[in-house]
């Protein structure tokens, strides 16, 4: 069975290892050391942990006064709150302010599942993706997820990570080398194009198994950066496939499945297929069962892939 | 109390120097056609105390790591700062003349990108304190050691990210944090009292764990002692309450609420540079010991 990891251990394990190493970064939370997974960190650096408490618009700007101060900071709170509750924070006091913040949207998606929509961050990518200035990154791995939390540390300049409590399995090979603002290429393909982020990723390339098995060959693309977009990585899969099925645990309005579909109208229009949440709050459901519901699992994607595909020839 | 010549000269100097901002705010809110005059002249005598008297700063090294960090939380009060800014040094006087035109750096509210010594980009309200409370704690964590001030309009303090803000900081006993609120009592639609009542407001921060002080926001000898003796405890953040008049410095514009964003016409701007020019060198005159009359809906 494969094994399926918490990006979160992954997150801390390179946080600590980078704070280590330099001490102007710190943490920054709303109470929420346990769900970031930070003890550890506050075992080691108790001073360069902020706890704000409760209280996310503080917690952004406080972020932004610590950059001013020369620190960098990561703020890190479930994504729901994070983004949503301090949107204008993130908007004026990080982006627009342009301030050294790294945001870490955790335990993204539904991955809260029964916990409701209160607590799913499934609008943060639509939101965040509408604010200039903000790079933003949803890693799929652990591997993928380290190296965002190094590039996010070595970069100056404000950024998003959105990092998953639900398991993955590695899904880039040991000696990958993650890039801001570069997708990568899984599995090459001529006949369609799966794009796809963060828990998704794996989905899609097992969707890429299932159509191979009726001789549709798919390209996997793992769009881990969101903003700024790999726009020639798109239209090269456009142009050489002449399909896109994205894929996405977001709305499909505003997220990853938009970003893709603006490039593609405007430059190569081709047929696309946006998998995501269709613009409903999710029913009562573990973020495993909501995943299936809503068809964000490998058959879903093969089925939408082979519609796709079918319906072009 | 007795004033030694010492202090009597810096108090002609800020009286001479708050004119002078006061003066060339309003012709650049006269020229651009907006602006928001009313607070900024109710904020002009703290800012200029505090440019000229309080902050450690280098208007030729507006980056230094360790200078200490002032935030206009009311942004909207750019055209004062800005003013400041420009007769402290941070830019040519010259460049005032472009507020608010296409492609100027100086926004209807203040952009840290652009603008020499601004901190942060505020304008939307209850931005500022959290930031400096943020910046507060990087003083104590770096070592630098440097001190931080704010200030923030009343009507702002209906914004609940401002008291997360003033908890946390006295929860890390941020006593290098001043935060300055100009009481003008009036807010853009009416009066603060008649909107969303903010009284007592001493006693809100207080229960929040900060140290406070009222002064008269106009009188710069209560200011000079009142910033000289910050923190006013050990291990608290400072609260200087300092009451103001929306509009001080012209008669017809003092405590009416109708000028929070009115830019003047041809006879308001005569009449109000006359009654300028009228104060130049001399201190501002110091208001009785009168209650402030709002005038509200004008």
């Amino acid at each position: 069975m494969t094994q399926l990891y918490d990006c979160r251990d992954a997150f801390n394990e390179k946080l600590l290892e980078l704070a280590a190493k330099d001490s102007r970064i710190v943490t920054v939370v709303n109470d929420s050391v346990g769900s970031s997974k930070l003890n550890q960190f506050r075992k080691e650096f108790s001073t360069r942990l902020i706890n704000v408490g409760i209280a996310e618009q503080n917690m952004v700007g406080v972020g932004a006064g610590l950059a001013n101060g020369g620190l960098i900071p990561f703020v890190c709170g479930a994504s729901p709150f994070l983004t949503g509750r301090a949107l204008e924070q993130i908007k004026a006091d990080v982006a627009y302010s342009n301030t050294n913040v790294k945001l870490c949207g955790m335990s993204s998606g539904m991955a809260y599942g029964e916990l409701g929509p209160t607590h799913h961050s499934i609008e943060d990518m639509a939101w965040l993706r509408a604010i200039a200035n903000l790079t933003i990154i949803v890693p799929a791995d652990p591997n993928e997820t380290a190296q965002a939390v190094s590039a996010a540390a070595s970069i100056n300049g404000p950024m998003f990570l959105r990092i998953s409590r639900l398991g993955v399995p590695q899904v880039h090979p040991a000696d990958y080398k993650f890039e801001i603002g570069k997708a990568a290429l899984l599995r090459e393909g001529r006949d369609v194009t799966l794009i796809a982020n963060g828990v998704l990723v794996s989905k899609a390339l097992e969707a890429a198994e299932l159509l191979a098995a009726r001789g549709i060959q798919a390209r996997v693309l793992n769009m881990a950066t969101v903003k700024p977009l790999d726009k020639e990585a798109i239209l090269k899969a456009a142009a050489e496939t002449g399909g896109i099925v994205t894929v996405e645990e977001h709305t499909i309005f505003g997220g990853l499945g938009s970003a893709v579909a603006e490039v593609v109208v405007t430059n190569q229009p081709v047929p696309m297929r946006i998998l995501g949440v269709p613009g409903v709050f999710a029913p009562t459901g573990s973020a495993e069962w909501l995943l299936e519901y809503f068809g964000l699992t490998a058959q879903g994607i093969f089925d939408a892939a082979l519609e796709l595909t079918g319906a072009r020839v | 109390m007795k004033i030694d010549s010492n202090r009597q000269e810096k108090i002609a100097a800020l009286s001479r120097l708050a004119t002078k901002v006061r003066r060339r705010d309003m012709q650049m809110i006269y020229k651009a056609k907006l602006g928001h005059i009313g607070g900024d002249f109710s904020a002009t005598d703290i800012l200029v105390t505090l440019y000229s008297e309080v902050l450690k700063i280098d208007p030729k090294a507006p980056n230094a790591p360790d200078r200490d960090r002032f935030i206009l939380s009311k942004g909207h009060c750019a055209g004062a700062l800005y003013t400041t800014l420009a007769f402290a040094g941070f830019f040519p006087e010259a460049e005032l003349d472009t507020f608010v035109e296409p492609l100027s750096n100086l926004n209807g509210h203040p952009n840290r990108n652009k603008v020499a010594g601004v901190e942060t980009n505020t304008g939307p309200l209850g931005h500022g304190l959290p930031v400096a409370v943020g910046t507060s704690i990087a003083a104590n964590l770096t070592g630098l050691g440097y001190r931080v001030f704010v200030i923030t309009g009343d009507g702002e303090l209906q914004e609940g990210s401002n008291w997360e803000a003033a908890m946390a900081a006295a929860h890390f006993k941020l006593d290098n944090l001043t935060v300055i609120v100009d009481r003008n009592r009036l807010q853009q639609g009416d009066g603060t009292e008649q909107t969303n009542q903010l009284d007592p407001l001493d006693d809100k921060w207080r229960a929040f764990g900060w140290s406070v002080r009222e002064v008269d926001g106009h009188d710069y000898n209560n200011l000079l002692d009142t910033f000289a003796q910050v923190p006013f405890e050990p291990g608290k953040p400072s609260c200087i309450i300092a009451n103001t008049h929306k509009g001080q410095g012209v008669s017809f514009m003092k405590d009416n609420v109708a000028w929070h964003h009115k830019v003047p016409n041809d006879a308001e701007y005569a009449a109000a540079l006359k009654e300028l020019d009228a104060l130049d060198g001399v201190a501002a005159p110091k208001p009785a010991n009168e209650e402030v009359e709002v005038k509200v809906g004008v």
